[in-house]
């Protein structure tokens, strides 16, 4: 317990840095996201097939490959990234893909109908999709997006492979000086369970207040 | 609004024709509609009579003929040599706003109350100001019988009450005609009839319509024409009397027969 207290300050540390990494990702992936996943949705052909090779090709590929890649291979073609910035862009291209595919379901899951009643009413594309589409899409995107940061918080702990002291690596480190691996695993599970299921909680709040009807 | 007295119909159809793929929808489609006139168009499932309602407004874009609403043909614009050319987005939204559509469906904006989907065309595509356009939709909603529902998603609405609004949003853009998409086909048989009776009133104020519907005790009430469809052709076209009454036509008869079984059996 004395040993936990002691090695808080240092895991506090990781921690930080932990949600550092998750807030880079998730504030990129969510940008290029919509942004390549709105093309998806609409966008002609020629946009239509480099996106899709970009989503299958991320989401096709483990994560840790693409960070090992990034981090060693971009300096073979003279590209020398620090290790955080490696494991941040890694990390950020892989969720990307999984925003687009959100983003794409959420558009598409909108029904036909929805639009033929925009068209008729003499709504132009742009005030369909701002004024019809989108506030439909965002509520089904909310769930599943949501899900994805959680999958972020928890797949960060990869980024300690690249030597970069994260809650997962602080960890470690503290039970390689220490030798007592269950409290200290333990105590780093609850953290990254506290993060995750505050996740959860804002996004039922969220939810509830997108909710089409307002009581 | 131009001269009434003038005789060009609000609805001009000339030689139209529709194919998806290697199925011809509509073939050689030639139909006026006048202003004030309701035009009630019957036919199997398939006949193409929907494919006909959604060229008027270009939700299906046809592939030849002519369709005019107002004197302004709907899907193409004259080019400078004299060709035509598929109009593009922005003419059309002009063109649609004229053009009121109720759907089988109602496609409603479920994220919207039933002030607002009726207040979404007014402000954005009229322009109108906050304040008016509200008391426009208030004003629309109350005439379908909804003034204490202003406020309801359409989630909390019935069919009845959603299609209702779905009829108020067509008619309060102020359309030079309204097309009615089996707007009742979607509803339990209890609710029917209030949505009728608003249609009902419409016509008697004068809207000009295209009306597709299974109901004949609608289409004989209250249309002043009736369109028979079938294999994507006009087979008969004549008044009520002439059409439901005195029918030497094979295929209408069938029609007619089955459609009046049908009505039997949900008695």
């Amino acid at each position: 317990m004395d040993l936990a207290l002691r090695s808080l300050p240092f895991l506090w540390g990781g921690l930080l840095v932990t949600l550092h990494v998750s807030l880079l990702v998730v504030t990129f992936s969510l940008a290029a996201g919509v942004l390549l996943g709105v093309g998806i949705a609409y966008g002609p052909r020629w946009l239509y097939w480099p996106i899709r090779f970009y989503s299958d090709f991320f989401r096709g590929v483990p994560l840790l490959v693409l960070i090992f890649f990034v981090y060693y291979g971009l300096p073979a073609a003279r590209i020398n990234l620090t290790s955080f910035a490696a494991a941040v862009l890694a990390l950020s291209a892989f969720k990307t893909a999984h925003v687009i595919e959100i983003v794409r379901g959420a558009i598409q899951s909108i029904p036909r109908g929805q639009t033929d009643a925009g068209k008729a009413i003499g709504l132009t594309f742009r005030q369909r999709f701002q004024y019809v589409v989108a506030p439909q899409a965002v509520r089904r995107f909310l769930p599943p997006w949501i899900n994805a940061v959680v999958d972020t918080v928890k797949g960060s702990a990869l980024v300690s492979l690249v030597g970069i002291v994260d809650l997962m690596l602080a960890i470690q480190q503290v039970i390689g000086r220490t030798y007592v691996p269950m409290p200290m695993y333990v105590l780093g599970a609850l953290m990254y369970f506290a993060i995750n299921y505050s996740l959860s909680l804002t996004s039922r709040r969220l939810e509830a207040r997108f909710a089409y009807i307002r009581e | 609004m131009s001269d009434p007295s003038a005789p060009v119909p609000v609805v001009r159809i000339r030689g139209l024709r529709k194919s998806f793929g290697a199925n011809r929808v509509l073939d050689a489609i030639d139909l006026d509609v006048a202003r004030g006139e309701v035009v009630v168009v019957i036919g199997p499932s398939g006949s193409g009579k929907t494919t006909l309602l959604r060229c008027i407004n270009l939700l299906e874009p046809y592939d030849d003929g002519s369709v005019q609403v107002d004197g302004v043909e709907v899907g193409f614009r004259a080019g400078a040599d004299g060709t035509r050319r598929r109009r593009g987005e922005r003419e059309l939204t002009g063109i649609r706003a004229d053009i009121g559509m109720v759907f089988q469906l109602f496609n409603l904006f479920p994220h919207l109350t039933a002030r607002e989907n009726v207040m979404l065309g007014l402000r954005k595509v009229r322009g109108l100001p906050e304040a008016e356009a509200r008391g426009r939709a208030d004003q629309w909603l109350t005439r379908v019988g909804l003034s204490d529902k202003l406020d309801s998603y359409p989630s909390q609405l019935s069919g009845g009450q959603q299609q209702r609004v779905g009829i108020a949003r067509a008619v309060a853009m102020d359309p030079k005609v309204l097309l009615l998409d089996e707007i009742t086909s979607a509803l339990d048989p209890e609710l029917v009839g209030e949505v009728l009776t608003v249609v009902q009133e419409l016509a008697r104020d004068g809207m000009t319509m295209v009306v597709v519907t299974h109901e004949m005790t609608f289409a004989r009430d209250v249309g002043s024409r009736i369109v028979f469809m079938d294999g994507g052709r006009i087979q008969v076209e004549g008044t009520p009397r002439d059409v439901l009454a005195a029918t030497t036509h094979e295929r209408l008869r069938a029609f007619l027969a089955r459609i009046e079984l049908r009505h039997h059996e949900t008695r």
